[in-house]
């Protein structure tokens, strides 16, 4: 991954910022310029919450080349407190335990890499609250 | 709007066509359409595909179809809607000759997936890719995250989700271009190796490669061609958000509903009056999605609507996928929505032989991409 393209989401993947919207109040993560749910265009920088329930999941176990050799992972979308949702690996899991309504947390983790050479890619995923 | 219609169609075999390049499939599937509508040009065209850049390393499709169909120099465009880039080249057809600005135009798709690409980052590509892909996530894996909630919701069941791979292959056996012709048993599909639980590897459509084209043109060109004009009685498109974790409903395609209102509305048809229907069945579940969504069965009634064999050819109630839908015939992406055209042409005509949906006047396709995140529906209509 080309070094811009991942720091410039490193707010959102590390700090989990979202932006407010100063209108109506809706949260969008990642942050957009222009509110979904009013259109209007301004914002204030929050940080969401690290806690959430599991809304629905999977587990991956044929994933592309990049994620092929972490199978089988699973991945849920998890509702923050507050109501933003977002798609995350659990980690540490055990699969059978999983289940829609679990109470989740999230934590700083590494995602991926871009091989030998390449950067370390890190981000959130949750674990079982 | 002056009335739209089509009066030829083409296309290759579906399958892992490993001797022909991308630009012989196209070129095939194009020279069939013209051949079969009996023109003797085309004013312009449109070659949907998803990826050529990724699959194939090769962009600018529009010229480089037009150059080697040997139509240079009309206007050639490579339209591009993820999974729908077939329907959109349609629509864009249908509203360059609805317009006025064309008589005669040539809407393609096309996708050869097994020239070595990564297929799964490939295809992952119509999802959010910062939000949604970086997380390792895949495209049977965002769907398996709809038929888990759904089976949660609704009490969907794996074998009603086994009833779609069933039917469709069954349908698809009877259809020789489809890349399957092989019948499947329930059993085989809830054995078969798990991709991204709920969902197994019968319950996906497989990796293609192939094209389909079809000519659509004025009332006028086809009255003095004297062919037999199937119409394009309704051309409709809604979007998404791009993220399946954004919506607040993750067991309702909004994009189809809302394309599907508007398509009934232009076509002033409801569901009862629609004779089969073309789904986007990329997974089993978006079958049973889908024709909910569409308005055919109550919303959780889709998996029930689906095991009791309500969406059969024979049963009549609305036969689905009667090609053999995505899992069977096959899915080259780009040529998906094109060919979902070409089903209900040959249907209107009469001519689908074993797979033949008796009466049949009013065809609907629905083609949708990524996640839903785009949806183009047409509805069709025999003169």
């Amino acid at each position: 991954m080309i070094t811009a393209r991942y720091h410039r989401e490193i707010p959102q993947r590390y700090r989990l910022e979202a932006g407010k919207c100063l209108a109506c109040g809706h949260l969008s993560f990642p942050p957009r310029l222009v509110c979904p749910e009013c259109k209007a265009k301004k914002f204030e920088t929050v940080t969401l919450s690290d806690e959430g329930t599991l809304v629905t999941f999977t587990v991956v176990r044929v994933a592309s080349d990049k994620f092929s050799k972490e199978t089988p992972f699973p991945v849920g979308i998890v509702e923050l407190n507050g109501g933003v949702r977002v798609t995350a690996q659990i980690a540490d899991a055990n699969i059978d335990e999983l289940k829609i309504g679990q109470k989740l947390r999230i934590v700083f983790r590494r995602i991926q890499d871009d091989g030998k050479a390449g950067i370390l890619c890190y981000g959130y995923k949750a674990i079982m609250a | 709007m002056r009335d739209v219609v089509v009066i030829g169609a083409g296309m290759t075999q579906f399958g892992e066509l490993w001797n022909k390049s991308i630009k012989d499939i196209f070129v095939e599937a194009a020279l069939k359409a013209i051949e079969d509508a009996g023109v003797d040009h085309i004013d312009s065209m449109y070659v949907g595909a998803m990826s050529p850049g990724l699959f194939v390393g090769q962009e600018h499709l529009g010229a480089v179809m037009a150059d080697y169909l040997g139509v240079t120099p009309i206007p050639a465009t490579h339209v591009e809607s993820a999974c729908a880039s077939g329907g959109a080249s349609f629509r864009q057809a249908f509203l360059e000759v609805a317009s006025g600005a064309s008589e005669i135009v040539l809407a393609g798709g096309v996708e050869k997936m097994t020239d070595g690409a990564d297929v799964t980052e490939a295809l992952a590509t119509a999802a959010d890719q910062e939000y949604e892909v970086y997380q390792g996530i895949t495209f049977p894996g965002l769907y398996a995250l709809i038929a888990r909630a759904h089976m949660e919701r609704y009490g969907t069941t794996r074998e009603q989700l086994a009833a779609v791979a069933v039917k469709n292959h069954r349908n698809g056996a009877k259809n020789p271009n489809a890349q399957f012709r092989s019948e499947v048993t329930a059993e085989q599909v809830m054995k078969s190796t798990m991709v991204a639980d709920p969902l197994r590897l019968l319950d996906c459509s497989p990796v293609s490669d192939g094209g389909a084209a079809v000519i659509v043109a004025s009332m006028d060109v086809a009255k003095k061609l004297k062919k037999n004009p199937i119409r394009v009685i309704a051309s409709a498109q809604s979007s998404d958000t791009i993220a399946l974790h954004s919506r607040k409903d993750i067991t309702t395609l909004n994009s189809v509903v809302k394309a599907a209102e508007k398509a009934y509305k232009i076509a002033d048809k409801k569901p009862a009056d629609i004779h089969l229907v073309e789904v986007h069945d990329c997974f089993t579940i978006a079958e049973i999605v889908t024709t909910e969504d569409l308005g055919f069965f109550e919303k959780g009634k889709g998996g029930e609507a689906a095991e009791k064999g309500w969406t059969s050819i024979e049963c009549k109630r609305i036969p689905v996928n009667t090609s053999g839908g995505l899992k069977s015939k096959g899915h080259p992406v780009g040529a998906t929505g094109v060919a979902q055209i070409i089903e209900l042409y040959e249907q209107l005509n009469g001519t689908a032989g074993s797979r033949q949906v008796q009466g049949a006047r009013v065809g609907m396709a629905q083609n949708m991409g990524g996640t839903g995140a785009s949806c183009v529906i047409h509805i069709l209509e025999a003169s």
